[in-house]
């Protein structure tokens, strides 16, 4: 069982050759034996596990079962869940016992899943390492002294460590497919507005999206069909027909225009990553597909558009922990003003503090146009340097990370340069766009190196059979961290 | 070809911003969080090079560029003005810090 899928997990539930519980149960073994090793998860109950996993057993005996019900999953702290400690990876969130579900975490029960944990992520979001999490930074299995990505890294490491086959994940500005790149899984983020935002701990709303993460393509797609739908609690979901995300998975795809940036294998990429990736177009190639050169000319702009932007709203959003009816409170202040800035003080750490600072000022009196507008306006560029992309090609590919995992440690004291290493992920925020990582070899350490895979909105059917056409013909999602096997 | 490391960031636009610690103090207030004058100085530090890297969105020309705020350009939905949720004060002030009769408490405000 350690290497399975979703899908095959799924197909063995379905053929009664597996319950639920004994599933569950191998999971749960798993991550008592290997989840201190790489601080992945912040909550786990057992208990509520099982329930959940005996619950699945009596439906699919009552032949009421769906795809997901019964496979274990595991969701990112950022998600509340009603009965669990939902805290964010932040102090200020240490207490908090969500009295409510988000709509992804209704949408995977209502499916049947099982949820056995809540994964470690960077504290709010924020962050590209896992380290600014109030739990401790998430270690990557592929070496335990480098970093998983952020800031869905304990969802990445649960997943490419098989303490779970998949997990949900979310992405603002790469949080999704960066981690997922550095530990060697596959992770989609889908179009803004697929999935409900509803009960999702907003960090910047109107670049945040969930997705799942999972080890193959087929997996991403079972996943995104149960999270995927409109929710009437969020503003910004979209109402659209429900799709089958795996309906053209087993596709051919000759003759597909595979669209590549040439801003994306500029100076800044490794040489090892560029290998992987030259290697990651040639099986394209053999695949029928055709290249076609584009450009993103104004990609440059886009870490510094969203540090205005997800910052801005940030501050705004994380306006609401002041300790007054959830959440932490300072222990010691001597009037409301006071218990608001110590509270704040005390329950954020260094990096949400930065970012609410940066938010603050550039919305404060006489920056706004200066900033907030100006980014919104070269956003829309952004789009449109995407917009005119398509119509030269149907997809594009490049890599997710300019390098493979770096160590812990290496970049936490220089934000600057932990910025830069979102520099090919943070566009497909800004525009919208769906955007994926699949895992397409090693560097010369033995990490992992990610193959981003950007599709025109709504695309993601497309995306996923680009995906799994590839995996078909690569064997990359199913090699293993060699350190996952043992405790030491 | 554009070269996307981090000297080329820093370096470019380094010294354009002049954030002083009496913004780093103003804007800490606005924000309703304590900082100490060590913390106000590492700040200083940090913001002065991540503004650094933000000007750079002021060599552009913007002109005629309408903002863009969600990428399909929606408008917000209006929903019917009926009551959607029911009383859950019991539930919600559960794991507030503080309650007394169904109130938060917070120190006093008012003389």
């Amino acid at each position: 069982m350690l290497n399975s899928t979703l899908a095959s997990l799924s197909r063995e539930l379905a053929a009664k050759k597996l319950s639920s519980v004994e599933a569950s149960e191998y999971y749960i073994n798993r991550i008592n034996r290997l989840s201190n090793k790489y601080n992945c998860f912040i909550t786990l109950n057992e208990e509520l596990s099982l329930a959940q996993a005996r619950a699945a057993d009596q439906l699919r005996a009552a032949g009421r079962a769906q795809p997901l019900t019964g496979v274990p999953i595991a969701q990112k702290d950022i998600f509340c869940t009603k009965g669990w400690l939902t805290t964010c990876g932040s102090k200020i969130l240490s207490n908090f016992v969500s009295p409510y579900d988000a709509h992804v975490v209704e949408r995977l029960n209502a499916a049947g899943a099982v949820n056995l944990g809540k994964t470690n992520m960077d504290e709010f979001a924020m962050g590209s390492s896992n380290e600014t999490s109030y739990y401790g930074p998430v270690k990557n299995p592929w070496d335990v002294s480098t970093v998983p990505g952020g800031s869905s890294g304990g969802s990445a490491a649960a997943v490419a460590a098989r303490l779970v086959p998949a997990a949900t994940g979310t992405d603002t500005g790469g949080s999704i497919r960066q981690p997922a790149a550095l530990t060697g899984i596959s992770g989609l983020k889908p179009t803004y507005g697929v999935v409900s935002r509803y009960g999702m701990i907003a960090f910047a709303s109107s670049l945040d999206q969930a997705g799942p993460m999972a080890r193959t393509a087929e997996d991403l797609a079972l996943m995104l069909n149960a999270m995927a739908g409109f929710d009437e609690r969020d503003s910004t979901s979209l109402r659209r027909d429900p799709e089958d995300y795996g309906r053209d998975l087993a596709r051919p795809i000759a003759g597909l225009r595979v669209g590549l940036p040439k801003e994306f294998f500029a100076d800044g990429v490794s040489p090892d990553v560029a290998k992987a990736l030259d290697e990651a177009i040639a099986q394209y190639k053999k695949l029928g597909c055709e290249m076609v050169e584009v450009a993103l000319p104004n990609m440059a702009l886009s870490v510094p558009v969203y540090y205005v932007l997800a910052p801005a709203e940030a501050s705004s959003n994380l306006a609401r922990f002041d300790g007054a009816r959830y959440g932490y409170r300072a222990k010691e202040y001597a009037d409301l003003l006071d218990m608001y800035k110590r509270t704040r003080a005390e329950g954020f750490g260094a990096e949400v503090k930065r970012r609410i600072l940066i938010g603050t000022y550039v919305l404060s009196h006489g920056y706004y146009d200066a900033y907030y507008i100006r980014a919104q306006k070269l956003r829309r560029l952004i789009a449109q340097d995407f917009a005119a992309a398509f119509e030269k090609c149907d997809i594009i590919m490049g890599p997710t990370t300019p390098t493979t995992a770096f160590k812990l440690g290496e970049k936490a004291a220089d934000p600057v340069q932990m910025y830069l290493s979102d520099i090919y992920t943070i566009a497909v925020n800004l525009a919208g766009l769906p955007g994926m990582s699949i895992p397409c070899g090693f560097d010369g350490k033995g990490l992992p190196v990610g193959l981003q895979i950007i599709g025109d909105y709504f695309r993601e059917a497309q995306m996923l059979n680009v995906a799994h056409q590839y995996q078909l013909a690569t064997d990359w999602h199913e090699r293993m961290p060699s350190g996952i096997l043992s405790e030491g | 070809m554009i070269p996307y490391t981090a000297a080329f960031f820093k370096g470019f636009y380094r010294g354009f911003m002049a954030l002083t610690i009496d913004d780093v103090k103003r804007v800490a207030h606005l924000a309703r969080i304590a900082v100490e004058e060590a913390e106000a100085k590492t700040a200083l530090g940090q913001l002065t090079g991540i503004f650094g890297l933000i000007e750079q969105m002021q060599a552009v020309d913007v002109a005629g560029i309408e903002p863009m705020a969600h990428a399909q350009d929606i408008v917000l939905r209006l929903r019917d003005d009926v009551v959607t949720e029911h009383d859950q004060r019991e539930l919600f002030q559960a794991i507030a810090p503080q309650v007394e009769a169904g109130l938060y408490l917070v120190p006093k405000v008012i003389e």
